[in-house]
């Protein structure tokens, strides 16, 4: 693992060692249970919660009561969209989403389908946005949820949250959002977007793995979601089991950092993305996927055409770690769903990459990797059959391939 | 996913990856995969007219690593081989040589696919009888 080049920071992050200092008295010292009333180590450990509710409620701009701790944000999309659903069944089974979304969103809405709920999953335009016209026309009486993701994770694009806000506020429907890879990252303020309810995790933000939240708005409407979990009523009732402290400690913690240092953070993370991204695009036939004006400060998503991803992987993985937009893993062979969802070719969605930068990159790290990447790109051509006959001028849409 | 040390072998070190001039006679192309599906494989071989045997293989391979190990080891395997012989590798040789998980058999067909194209390609050709079957899995 010697002089490795991190830049998978959308699939995690590293737990930045302030983070980690703040969390390592919580495992033995003061080890209690936040739920244990009748001794101080108890105290001690609810103390700790509580700060950490208020670090990472002024993260978002919210009100420490507001914070649900859960497992992460797969938990928290889990509890946002089913809970909703139940809690809300009497006023309709309609829920809204795109088809960009996570698995964790998808693959709940799929679930609900078969319990009954109408699921409409809107589809985003060639640049990953949900069109604001398409939302709306697909509200309908039974409409009760409309969950949006704030920004992809793979291609990095920010969905105009204020825009679905207002079509929510004004058709009194509830608006979530699985904000997991803007938390931490951009400025979110679910006061000004009129976000009811939003999952989000730690170490997507240099926190610990295995802590999330779900903020569920108290005011102005005050939602309540059924509780997924049957046990002690902890987190206000929403989600039963003791609370990971450590972990709840190192989220707060790692909010706390990310609020102070935003605007450092994203101002050098621009500049770095920029610079890679300028340094790929010098190789012939290379496309930036998703909207390049709305977009996560640290990501960028390229296809380089006739080269497949993971091929191209294993030319440098020994020393970069990225990750492909191309399923070769898969018995299924199917390339990335949100790159296809934009409306990309299978070809290019197998010749995609996305790099996710983050706070611990550096300039040398961003050279290295467009000189690994590029040498591994021409490599992987001088490989390549299709990038032989590009080359020698043939239409390779009239090629009558052997599909397998 | 880790590789094998084979499959690493072959892909950093791969054999006899080219072209050969499709326009002789005495050459046959098999072209196999769709960019859609993330493989492609071109696989050619040049056949000594008087004794049938593959005096030359090249290939060239979009795809993964497994891919490309799959299409290296065979030219390896092809040169030196008479017709009759080449017809005979199976993928699942290429599978046990190289190691592959099961998420990559779909490879080493491939491989096999593209050598059974070379052979046809070069008896249609000649005009002689076609003994191969291509793309049967």
């Amino acid at each position: 693992m010697n002089k490795m080049i991190y830049l998978d920071n959308n699939s995690t992050t590293p737990t930045d060692p302030r983070v980690v200092d703040t969390m390592v008295p919580y495992f033995f010292e003061k080890h209690g249970n936040a739920a244990s009333r009748s001794h101080p180590y108890g105290w001690v450990a609810e103390e700790a919660v509580d700060y950490a509710r208020e670090q990472i409620a002024a993260l978002i701009n919210a009100d420490p009561k507001e914070i649900i701790f859960t497992s992460g944000a797969t938990e928290a999309d889990n509890l946002a969209i089913k809970g909703a659903y139940e809690m809300y069944a009497r006023k309709g089974n309609h829920i809204i989403t795109a088809n960009s979304e996570h698995k964790a969103v998808l693959d709940t809405c799929k679930m609900l389908e078969k319990r009954g709920a109408e699921v409409t999953y809107l589809e985003v335009d060639d640049k990953g946005r949900v069109s604001l016209e398409e939302l709306e026309a697909a509200i309908k009486d039974n409409t009760i949820l409309v969950s949006i993701m704030y920004a992809n994770n793979e291609v990095g694009v920010i969905q105009d949250m204020k825009g679905i806000g207002e079509i929510c506020k004004k058709h009194g429907i509830l608006f979530m959002s699985d904000a997991t890879q803007a938390v931490g990252k951009i400025p979110v303020d679910v006061q000004d977007l009129g976000i009811h309810l939003m999952a989000f995790t730690a170490h997507k933000m240099y926190g610990p793995k295995g802590v999330g939240a779900l903020y569920v708005r108290r005011k102005n409407p005050r939602v309540k979601v059924t509780s997924q979990l049957d046990g002690g009523g902890h987190e206000r009732g929403m989600r039963s089991g003791t609370l990971n402290v450590p972990g709840i400690v190192g989220f707060g913690k790692a909010a706390e950092i990310a609020r102070q240092d935003m605007e450092k953070d994203t101002e050098r993370l621009i500049k770095l993305r920029d610079r890679l991204e300028t340094g790929l695009m010098q190789l012939e036939e290379t496309y930036i996927n998703g909207d390049v004006e709305n977009r996560m400060p640290h990501v960028t998503n390229i296809s380089f055409k006739h080269v497949e991803g993971e091929g191209l992987m294993m030319t440098f993985n020994q020393t970069i770690a990225v990750s492909s937009g191309s399923a070769c893993t898969s018995a299924s062979l199917e390339p990335s769903y949100v790159l296809k969802a934009m409306g990309l070719g299978d070809d290019l969605a197998h010749s995609s990459l996305r790099l996710s930068l983050g706070r611990f990159t550096t300039e040398e790290d961003v050279d290295r990797t467009i000189e690994l990447i590029s040498n591994g790109v021409n490599h992987m051509r001088d490989l390549s059959p299709i990038w032989e006959m590009y080359k020698e001028g043939v239409d390779l849409d009239s090629v009558k391939w052997q599909e397998h | 996913m880790a590789y094998s040390n084979k499959v690493l072998e072959h892909f950093k070190h791969p054999q006899n990856v080219g072209t050969l001039d499709k326009s002789k006679k005495s050459v046959g192309t098999g072209l196999v995969g769709a960019p859609e599906c993330g493989d492609v494989m071109r696989l050619q071989i040049e056949v000594d007219e008087a004794t049938q045997t593959i005096k030359d293989a090249k290939f060239k391979t979009f795809g993964c690593g497994s891919a490309i190990a799959s299409s290296s080891l065979a030219t390896e395997w092809l040169k030196g081989k008479t017709v009759e012989e080449a017809m005979k590798i199976d993928n699942m040789d290429i599978v046990e040589e190289l190691a592959l998980p099961p998420v990559k058999i779909h490879c080493s067909v491939l491989a096999e696919d593209a050598i059974k194209g070379a052979i046809k390609d070069y008896q249609e050709k000649n005009g002689l009888e076609v003994t191969v079957e291509v793309g049967h899995h």
